[in-house]
């Protein structure tokens, strides 16, 4: 199981029944593929659509129809479609339950750097600043380090997403939720000690006595 | 009531060089592709584009990018394209990154006679940058102005003579809302149908707002 799979069946266990989901472009797109049994949850496109499941057959595309990476989708029976005030109505209003985004950075506060390194790279927010200001709750699913350096530090040295901190962060190699009191280490990956976790993380963690491993979706 | 349907050429040659354009569309999908290839054609310089992303350099809104036409873009999202990321980097295109569902309510104000909006979203961020922050109920809100153009290019999927529009799935996107906010509509519809196909309920742009249809492709 690669670093992105282990991240994204972490995730999946944080969905629960009912919930309208909206998964950025990228990883956090992988966790529609472990929901776990039992549970039912409408998955969100910013582009105007509630209720898509997987890429429809090759050669039944629809034209007409994609999610927000460009990706062809389908519409599942009681789909809605809409345009993108509705959209963001939904996103910015309250009614999106959860977001899973990817990241650039967090920091201590729990602060999401996820659209722009300056000088090099600037594909532009899109909807991400919407759903971090917006969702009832906010993911952050990403690759614990990138190039030998933590993304997971201090204070961030990119630009913000948003002021608001974020409500969990899943890497490969631990969950970390941020609270008032700075980054808390809920628990570690299968067969990941604390070292690891240490020694690619840039800010200070606040350990608990228990530290329990990672449970991850089977499904 | 009756619209006159003008061929993409004709349209072309309304839009006037430096123009600001609203375009329809989500990484191509809902742009009016026939318009796009005459802007092209006709040569159009010095534009201003208005749209959610610039698409792919072949695909869309990329096709005007590419083509030399573009000096200015407001736009979400440019990660798609590479020849808009270049140009922007060597200041060949003034580029403004506005978050999605900002995007969406700066055209809708535009369009419905609103000063404004006010959103939680870009507070805290690069977007705040020379905004008026006010304080609603000890909530933070940033003051959007609202957005404009000379021209809106609609793509929609039936329009009846008397111009009234119906779009499909996830083309639909910002195409309904920019119908209201520009001086000259221009819908480019798949099919063309008499009135009374398309029943009152059905519309989602009222043909009052549309000033030219693009007629039928001929065979």
């Amino acid at each position: 199981m690669d670093a992105k799979e282990i991240i994204a069946r972490r995730v999946a266990l944080e969905l629960r029944d009912g919930m309208l989901v909206n998964l950025g472009i990228g990883l956090p797109t992988l966790v529609a593929r472990f929901v776990p049994k039992g549970v039912s949850v409408a998955f969100q496109s910013e582009n105007g659509l509630i209720g898509f499941s997987a890429p429809p057959p090759e050669g039944m595309e629809n034209s007409d129809l994609i999610d927000a990476g460009g990706g062809w989708i389908a519409a599942l029976p009681g789909a809605a479609s809409f345009d993108s005030v509705t959209s963001f109505a939904l996103i910015r209003g309250g009614h999106v339950d959860l977001a899973v985004l990817g990241g650039l950075q967090v920091d201590a506060a729990g602060r999401l750097a996820s659209w722009m390194i300056p000088g090099k790279f600037t594909p532009g927010m899109g909807g991400a600043m919407d759903l971090v200001a917006g969702a009832k709750r906010v993911i952050v699913a990403m690759q614990h380090a990138a190039k030998n350096e933590s993304k997971i530090v201090e204070t961030l040295t990119l630009p913000p997403t948003a002021a608001r901190r974020v409500s969990l962060i899943v890497t490969e190699l631990a969950v970390i939720e941020p609270t008032n009191e700075g980054l808390v280490l809920r628990e570690r990956a299968p067969g990941v000690g604390m070292s690891d976790i240490f020694d690619n993380t840039g800010a200070r963690l606040i350990v608990p006595e228990n530290t329990p491993e990672m449970p991850l979706s089977s499904d | 009531m009756s619209k006159s349907a003008i061929t993409p050429e004709a349209a072309a040659a309304l839009v006037f060089d430096g123009a600001s354009v609203m375009i329809g569309g989500f990484l191509g999908v809902g742009s009016p592709d026939r318009l796009i290839d005459a802007l092209v054609s006709r040569g159009a310089r010095g534009l201003t584009i208005i749209g959610n992303d610039t698409a792919y350099p072949t695909v869309g809104v990329g096709k005007l990018i590419e083509a030399g036409c573009v000096a200015r873009v407001e736009a979400s999202h440019i990660g798609t394209n590479a020849t808009t990321q270049r140009l922007m980097s060597v200041g060949a295109i003034d580029v403004e990154l506005v978050p999605q569902g900002t995007l969406a309510e700066r055209i809708r104000a535009g369009g419905s006679g609103l000063g404004g909006v006010l959103t939680p979203t870009g507070v805290g961020t690069i977007v705040a940058q020379g905004k008026q922050v006010v304080e609603i109920d000890g909530a933070s809100f940033l003051i959007e102005k609202p957005l404009r153009a000379d021209f809106a290019l609609l793509r929609a999927h039936e329009a009846d003579y008397c111009g009234n529009l119906t779009y499909r799935l996830t083309a639909a996107n910002f195409n309904p809302i920019m119908a209201f906010a520009a001086d000259c509509v221009i819908a480019e519809p798949d099919e063309i149908v008499p009135v009374g196909v398309i029943p009152p309920d059905a519309v989602r742009t009222p043909g009052v707002l549309v000033t030219h249809l693009i007629a039928r492709a001929h065979c």
